[in-house]
């Protein structure tokens, strides 16, 4: 087939994969929190509670979209498509198996980054064109919280680059063939790990959120349809970040019997339940020392990495 | 930072937990006997009305939801002529059970009185009297005290003392143990 034509179906398939994944995910979590907490989940609407997910789309789309009247209209409009579309640009430059890659960008990695950080836009310009003070303070929080953890997640990714020698996330998959790279650099793992929670804002990051302190953060002031459109693109954030995760440190489409594709919608799976589950299990710290742990911490444990990475990289070269 | 990972792993462990939702309505919650739900009025073991209409359950209702009013039967006995509950004011607190002297009103382990119309959760009499003794069955109000209704006889009840006969009271009549 000629590479357009596996292009345009790889962008469909990451497009569609990514969203419908993300709504079944509005279901997923309700469920599996409910299994932490010792509770059964929704379980009315369909079978087994499989039809939520249509209740909760037909809620949302069907709920009055109000632009309050001290917002910046412009802005305030345009900003939930501003994570939407971010988060679906980094879904185009991983690869589900060897054949579905929406893009073989060379920068792969440093693109995931600039998108990750084009994100953060929309939390900032959500929240202040909100015009009210719930969500100004949750962007401020914001702007630190995920400006500084992003720092430290493109610096992990230093000791993966390294070893793999390619920037294209198609590289990186196929120099983890003799060994996963989670093994290796675990350090890095860890740390991108914990960034990529911080940068979607997720438990127990979820400070720009905060859902029992500022009453709902920087989407206080959404409604209807950019409500929804904040809710799903959270979701995708959770996918991303599996997938990413699983793309840089755990070997991507790698996997024995088994065909490419199923390996990677296994492990993007067990990583995005292992999200879930941080969400269930974890309390939410103060701004300060969310910081506090970021830069005393995870920041000199990262430069670490790459400076044994290079340095043993160095000796095995002579 | 070990106490984090020691924190998921408990978290984790409880995908092996039951849960301990109570599916309602296919099951419903167990109720102990002395729950405090739906109001009842009970009769007597020999299957008359236990409520003579003292109106104490009326002073002592908080959010005064009980109206009634007695009157005589042929035979003498004091009823209610009408009693009515409202339930859209009802507490379920429980201080009309507390205050009536004969065990007639009385709280049942019954929730499930949801209804449509508001002039639907007034209940009246009819819909309160039920056929039974209720929770205090053998407990017949007129054989421990009251006027007499047939049942017995003035000064015959087990903690009563024999009424006191003043044409021939004089000093001296009365023996030791009556004097009290």
């Amino acid at each position: 087939m000629s590479p357009i034509l596996w292009s345009v179906l790889s962008i469909i398939i990451a497009i569609l994969g990514s969203i419908t994944v993300a709504a079944a995910l509005i279901f997923v979590e309700r469920r599996l929190l409910a299994v932490w907490t010792d509770r059964i989940g929704p379980n009315r609407a369909g079978p087994f509670g499989l039809l939520q997910v249509v209740a909760d789309m037909i809620k949302i789309f069907f709920k009055e979209d109000w632009v309050p009247p001290f917002v910046d209209k412009p802005v305030f409009i345009m900003s939930p498509g501003v994570i939407f579309i971010t988060v679906l640009m980094s879904f185009m430059v991983i690869p589900l198996s060897p054949f579905i890659v929406a893009s073989h960008l060379d920068v792969g990695v440093l693109f995931f980054l600039a998108m990750a950080s084009l994100g953060v836009y929309s939390i900032v310009l959500s929240g202040w064109a909100s015009g009210s003070k719930y969500p100004l303070l949750g962007s401020v929080r914001s702007i630190t919280q995920m400006l500084s953890y992003e720092a430290f997640m493109g610096l992990s990714l230093g000791g993966v680059v390294l070893i793999s020698g390619s920037f294209n996330m198609s590289d990186i998959v196929n120099a983890q063939k003799g060994l996963w790279f989670f093994i290796p650099q675990f350090p890095a793992f860890v740390i991108f790990l914990i960034g990529g929670i911080a940068v979607i804002h997720r438990l127990p990051f979820d400070l720009p959120e905060a859902e029992s302190e500022l009453v709902d953060g920087y989407h206080t002031e959404y409604s209807g349809m950019k409500f929804g459109l904040f809710f799903v693109g959270e979701y995708l954030g959770i996918v991303l970040v599996s997938a990413l995760t699983v793309t840089l440190f755990f070997g991507g489409w790698l996997g024995p019997i088994l065909p490419p594709f199923l390996w990677f919608l296994i492990k993007t799976a067990v990583f995005i339940v292992l999200i879930i589950l941080l969400r269930a299990s974890l309390p939410r710290p103060r701004i300060d020392q969310l910081l506090a742990f970021g830069w005393k911490v995870l920041l000199p444990v990262a430069l670490l990495n790459i400076l044994v990475t290079g340095a043993i990289y160095l000796a095995i070269q002579k | 930072m070990f106490s984090i990972l020691r924190t998921i792993w408990l978290v984790f462990k409880h995908t092996f937990s039951r849960t301990i939702t109570v599916q309602y309505p296919e099951v419903k919650p167990e109720l102990s006997a002395r729950y405090r739900g739906r109001i009842i009025l009970s009769r007597d073991p020999d299957g008359d009305e236990r409520c003579v209409a003292c109106n104490l359950c009326a002073a002592a209702c908080p959010v005064d939801c009980i109206a009634l009013e007695s009157a005589n039967r042929d035979d003498g006995r004091r009823y209610a002529k009408f009693f009515r509950i409202n339930f859209a004011r009802c507490i379920m607190c429980g201080m009309c059970e507390e205050a009536c002297p004969t065990y007639a009103i009385q709280l049942t382990p019954d929730f499930e009185m949801a209804e449509y119309n508001r002039q639907n959760m007034v209940y009246e009499k009819e819909h309160l009297l039920i056929n039974g003794p209720g929770k205090y069955p053998g407990y017949n109000f007129y054989r421990e005290a009251g006027a007499e209704m047939g049942v017995k006889k003035t000064g015959e009840g087990q903690n009563e003392r024999k009424p006191v006969d003043i044409y021939t009271l004089v000093p001296g009549s009365l023996d030791d143990e009556e004097r009290g």
